[in-house]
């Protein structure tokens, strides 16, 4: 990913800035602009909202065939967290067993790398899941 | 609104094609549906051409105009337009050629889908698919194309109990039906061993359960119903074109059992034809992976939620069954060149209306419907055929 494209969203990455619906009170990650739910009503209204960082695996899957920037990291484990605030992220799992892994198992976000751009370029970092202490 | 009618159809053989281009393909799917329909290119008053990324898989943009010249068409000028809804390009389409006619903007359309997949490596064609995710918050974490639907069949075993062996039932039924369809790409039978043997690409989905990459084209010539009677008394009319959208990434959606965007596309779908889920004698459907199709026949309401595995196991979507799906091998075996699908699924669908599906012809096909999806349901496109 361009660097540009990676840096404007480290707010996200790096510290789980989302978005609270101030009509409703629902909570979005990535950051809304609208809450599709209040829509107009909450024009204005969405204000900043950090995420506590702690929720539960909804489903997963264990990836065998990687993407480009994934390639030797395979296998790994993608899972679908609800978070403790009511939505939804997607991440890897780490620091675990594959055989630990179950729906329903309670994760917390940490800071890891991600990706490196080549040798010589960025790394770029973002959050993982691991099992919450 | 007026009635509109679909009066021809042609697909390209769908497979490893190195020996064509992406022009080669449109060109071949564009003259196939012209010479079906009987029309002269003077009689077409637009075109609509679907693909997903002509741009990264051949570096070639600019599809709409490119089409209507391949076809032959250049020295008419007419309107040409490329239409994008990752796989579900093709069905939208012809959703845009039906809103053309049905409104009386045009009178006669030329509706396509082509995508060129092999000028790439399988790894690249791989990356370019992930396009139709979410590529900030799905891909950049490490999430494939299959991972995602792979996520969504885990949580239907956990929810509704559907074992691999169900899965691998549906590669099993759309492998048969693609050995007697000699479009397909894979015209072999497998057994549910090959499919449960196969490499894992994304846990619980082997090999066996994902689509492959495919190069190919399709097209269909669509006009007015009464303007249709002047070429033909065999007239297939669209009793309904329905679309509807959802959030790109899984995760901003509410359920995971199901494609919102189907479910929804399908209520516009059925009350626009005014009938009901039991009147569809048969179905093409996007198999993109076994658990998609389990999905679909669920979401379309042809099964009871969480049944669509059973359905497939105890074969009630076979060619003989109580509805026959993907009879045209789906996009499991008979390839999915994403573009092309959706017009590909509106080919067997002509075929088997008029009787002329050959070996895999079914008893009753009366009313047929297509249903091509985009991503993981961001984009759910729906048509109804009817003989009439």
């Amino acid at each position: 990913m361009g660097i540009a494209r990676y840096w404007r969203e480290i707010p996200q990455r790096y510290n789980l800035i989302g978005t609270k619906c101030g009509s409703c009170g629902r909570v979005y990650f990535p950051p809304k602009a609208i809450c599709p739910v209040c829509r107009r009503k909450s024009i204005g209204k969405m204000e900043e909202y950090k995420l506590k960082g702690t929720g539960t695996v909804e489903t997963y899957t264990i990836i065998y065939t990687p993407p480009p920037h994934f390639e030797g990291e395979e296998p790994y484990a993608i899972a679908l967290i609800k978070m403790d605030e009511g939505c939804y992220l997607m991440g890897e799992i780490v620091d675990c067993d594959f055989e630990d892994i179950h729906i329903g198992m309670k994760v917390e976000a940490c800071f890891r790398r991600i990706e490196e751009d080549g040798t010589r370029g960025a790394i770029q970092y973002g959050y993982k899941f691991k099992k919450a202490e | 609104m007026r009635d509109v009618a679909i009066i021809g159809s042609g697909v390209t053989k769908f497979g490893e094609l190195w020996e064509k281009s992406l022009a080669d393909l449109v060109a071949e799917a564009g003259i196939s549906a012209i010479m079906d329909a009987g029309i002269d290119g003077t009689d077409i008053d637009a075109m609509y051409i679907g693909g997903m990324s002509a741009g990264r898989f051949v570096g070639q943009e600019h599809l709409g105009a490119l089409a209507a010249e391949v076809s032959g068409l250049s020295e008419l000028h007419i309107p040409s337009t490329r239409v994008e809804a990752a796989c579900a390009s093709g069905g939208l389409a012809l959703h845009s050629g039906y809103l053309a006619v049905a409104s009386g903007m045009y009178d006669t359309v030329i509706v396509g889908g082509a995508e060129k997949m092999t000028d790439v490596a399988g790894k690249e064609a791989t990356n370019i698919l992930a396009s139709a995710a979410d590529r900030e918050w799905e891909a950049f974490f490490g999430a494939t194309f299959p991972g995602l639907y792979a996520l969504l069949a885990r949580y239907h075993m956990h929810k509704y109990g559907t074992t691999p062996e169900q899965l691998a039932a549906v590669a099993v039924k759309n492998h048969h039906n693609g050995s007697m369809n000699p479009k397909a790409q894979y015209r072999r039978e497998i057994t549910i061993e090959d499919v449960l043997n196969s490499t894992m690409v994304a846990d619980p989905l082997h090999l066996l359960d994902c689509s492959p990459i495919t190069d190919g084209a399709a097209s269909a010539v669509i006009t007015s119903v009464e303007k249709a009677k002047e070429y033909t008394d065999d007239i297939i009319k669209i009793k309904a074109s329905a679309q509807a959208s959802d959030s790109i990434s899984l995760a901003g959606r509410s359920r995971f059992d199901a494609l919102p965007a189907t479910i929804e596309a399908a209520k516009r779908a059925y009350k626009q034809a005014g009938i009901e889920p039991s009147d569809i004698d048969f179905a093409e459907v996007h198999d993109c992976f076994t658990i998609a199709e389990i999905m679909a026949i669920e979401d379309l309401g042809f099964f009871k939620k969480g049944e669509g595995g059973k359905a497939a196991e105890e074969g009630l979507t076979a060619l003989d069954g109580e509805i026959p799906i993907n009879t045209s091998g789906g996009l499991k075996s008979k390839g999915h060149p994403v573009g092309a699908t959706g017009i590909a699924q509106i080919h067997e669908l002509l075929l088997q209306l008029r009787g002329k599906a050959d070996k895999r012809q079914i008893e009753k096909a009366e009313i047929g419907l297509a249903h091509n999806v985009g991503g993981s349901g961001g984009t759910a496109v729906i048509h109804i055929l009817e003989a009439i």
